[in-house]
């Protein structure tokens, strides 16, 4: 092994200079790095076209709570879809934790089962309904994973089967009726307040995003899952344990619908069963606008951001321009299939060498 | 080449149904020597390598590894052992490097804390993976871009550079050269060469008759789940080897023991 390295190094294989590999890391963690470009620009030319409305603070901060909760649930989207799967079922389970929760928390409060407002039920019952959103939405997910990788059902199917199970089960427990009353606290300090100006609900989606990026990016868990997502076969070959990591994905999508299902209910002070069915489909075009690909093996936390941005920023925009907000759904799809058809021609070139 | 066989496998019996896919079949491999595993389809070539390799186990005959009687319950029982198969699927995930290819369930992690939370040292692996290509000759356009981006030759160098990396003791190469052009073919057989004289013991199972040729030291023949020969390949000629292979002329099996 000594002599090895005295033996000159190939060029290929010497450190590559810095411009390069700066912009190699720049286009892997932004997914290409022209969906960037666009939010820049969207917001430049809102910002420029209506400066006092659209790029006023309060304007900014309610975009921002917008983004909050499809953000959160879009991280625990992205390393599935990293991992060569997706999640159809997180808006129900978002719906499902929140009920849970929040009739736990409306139990623990003392307060009669039929109360209509808010309870002043402390943190620390506001706590264990946390854990037990937290909780139920990660069940959920091990439940998707196990049935994924056991049962080798296509996780279409899967998914789509506990979308149903999990609203059906939350109008089960409720008669199909919302848990209205939820703590003070747990509405007024989380749900509207605000810590140096930057609201506490964009707050937390901004520490799940940078956990997310890191676990994502830098951990052996992350490596894992896009190795997974690349090469299933390889990685089981590899002697990476795939049924394990593919169910802790899901889980780690069910416990964002968690995190997701408290920050509604803190948001709306309700729960909000009819509110969530296509949340899937948001988070979905959202995760891939921002440069995960369907298949599995590529994606980035920073990208995902971005994709959650795009279409909160153009329907504001649009509403604040006064175009009809029903075009924002239509610019929608069509930047979508935009960009997963850049996607497909990356992919070819990049294959063809 | 030394003179006791590294991995040796004697009387190896196979039975699928009806089929008796090896019927009593030998096979040795020295330490630093390539030696081709050849044979027509159906000859039992594939059955012999998935049971030396942990894939498959055999209904009868028993396996020595450095003399030692072993069994392989499993792939990576066998990996434990030193034992590392490159198939032709080669087993690479295209969309990461050929470093993290390299280290693709065997992660480095970074030392102190941050490993301990399961951080990974991807620098670490990019240095080692870079001595590990160096030193087996194998030059990448760059070490950073994806697998997927490499031309064959370059995919089927990052898979076996790996296999050499963690086998200890023997490499089976399932026709490594079966989808490459002429200019790939040499760069992989040199590879093939390198690998053997850090001194493993490589297995090479190919069709080719003129690569055998070019790269093995000794050739060993199966045909109808036996081995019908073994010859050094100074002494092959392609002749030789298809007489054999074909049951035309069939050389008389040297006692073992």
């Amino acid at each position: 092994m000594d002599d090895l390295t005295s033996r000159p190094v190939p060029d290929a294989l010497a450190p590559p200079d810095e411009r390069t590999s700066l912009r190699e890391r720049w286009s892997g963690w932004i997914g290409g790095g022209w969906i960037f470009a666009l939010l820049i620009l969207l917001v430049l030319v809102f910002s420029l076209l209506r400066p006092a409305q659209f790029a006023s603070p309060y304007n900014l901060s309610m975009l921002a709570i917008n983004a909050a909760i499809f953000l959160v649930l879009s991280l625990g989207q992205t390393f599935v879809i990293v991992a060569g799967g997706i999640d159809l079922s997180v808006g129900s389970v978002l719906v499902f934790s929140s009920i849970l929760s929040a009739q736990v928390m409306l139990a623990l409060s003392g307060a009669p089962a039929d109360t209509y407002g808010t309870t002043n039920a402390g943190w620390g019952v506001i706590l264990i309904g946390a854990v037990t959103a937290l909780a139920s939405g990660a069940a959920w997910g091990a439940v998707n994973g196990l049935l994924v990788t056991f049962a080798r059902i296509p996780p279409l199917i899967v998914t789509l089967g506990t979308l149903g199970m999990a609203l059906g089960a939350a109008q089960i427990l409720t008669n199909g009726l919302d848990v209205r009353a939820l703590p003070d606290l747990l509405v007024n300090v989380i749900g509207g307040g605000s810590i140096a100006h930057i609201p506490v609900l964009v707050l937390i989606a901004v520490i799940a995003a940078v956990l997310a990026a890191i676990l994502l990016h830098l951990t052996r868990f992350g490596l894992r899952t896009f190795a997974v997502g690349s090469n299933t076969e390889a990685s089981r070959r590899a002697g990476i344990p795939v049924r394990g990591q593919i169910i802790k994905v899901y889980a780690l999508s069910g416990l964002s619908a968690g995190l997701g299902a408290i920050m509604s209910t803190a948001r709306f002070s309700t729960t909000t069963i009819g509110g969530h069915a296509m949340d899937n489909l948001t988070v979905i075009s959202a995760v891939v606008l921002g440069g995960t690909s369907l298949f599995g093996g590529i994606g980035s936390i920073a990208g995902t951001v971005v994709g959650v941005l795009i279409p909160i920023v153009l329907l504001n925009g649009f509403v604040i321009l006064g175009i009809p907000p029903f075009w924002q759904t239509v610019t929608m799809g069509a930047v979508l299939i935009l960009a997963v058809w850049i996607d497909q021609l990356k992919r070819r070139a990049r294959d063809r060498g | 080449m030394s003179n006791s066989p590294l991995l040796q496998a004697k009387g190896i019996r196979r039975r699928f149904g009806h089929v008796q896919a090896l019927d009593g079949a030998d096979f040795t491999v020295h330490a630093g020597e390539i030696c081709a595993l050849i044979g027509d389809n159906g000859a039992g070539k594939s059955t012999l390598v998935k049971i030396l390799s942990g894939s498959d186990q055999p209904n009868e005959g028993e396996i020595l590894l450095d003399g030692q009687r072993v069994t392989f319950s499993s792939p990576t029982a066998a990996q434990a052992q030193g034992i590392a198969t490159v198939y032709q699927d080669l087993a690479l995930a295209p969309e990461l490097p050929p470093s993290e290819n390299l280290f693709l369930g065997r992660e480095i992690l970074r030392p102190g804390l941050l490993g301990r939370l399961g951080f990974v040292d991807r620098a670490a692996m990019r240095r080692e993976a870079a001595l590990q290509f160096a030193r087996l000759g194998v030059r990448l356009r760059s070490a950073k871009i994806p697998v997927a981006a490499l031309s064959g030759g370059q995919k089927q160098s990052v898979a076996i550079a790996r296999a050499a990396r963690w086998a200890s003791k023997v490499v089976f190469l399932d026709e490594p050269t079966a989808a490459l052009g002429v200019v790939q073919t040499q760069r992989v057989l040199d590879l093939i060469r390198q690998v053997r004289d850090q001194g493993l013991g490589v297995v090479l199972i190919s069709h080719n008759m003129s690569h055998v040729l070019e790269v093995a030291d000794r050739v060993e023949v199966l045909r109808l789940g036996r081995r019908v020969a073994q010859m050094s390949a100074r002494d092959a000629t392609v002749e030789r080897l298809v007489a054999a292979m074909t049951g035309g002329v069939s050389q008389p099996e040297p006692a073992h023991g």
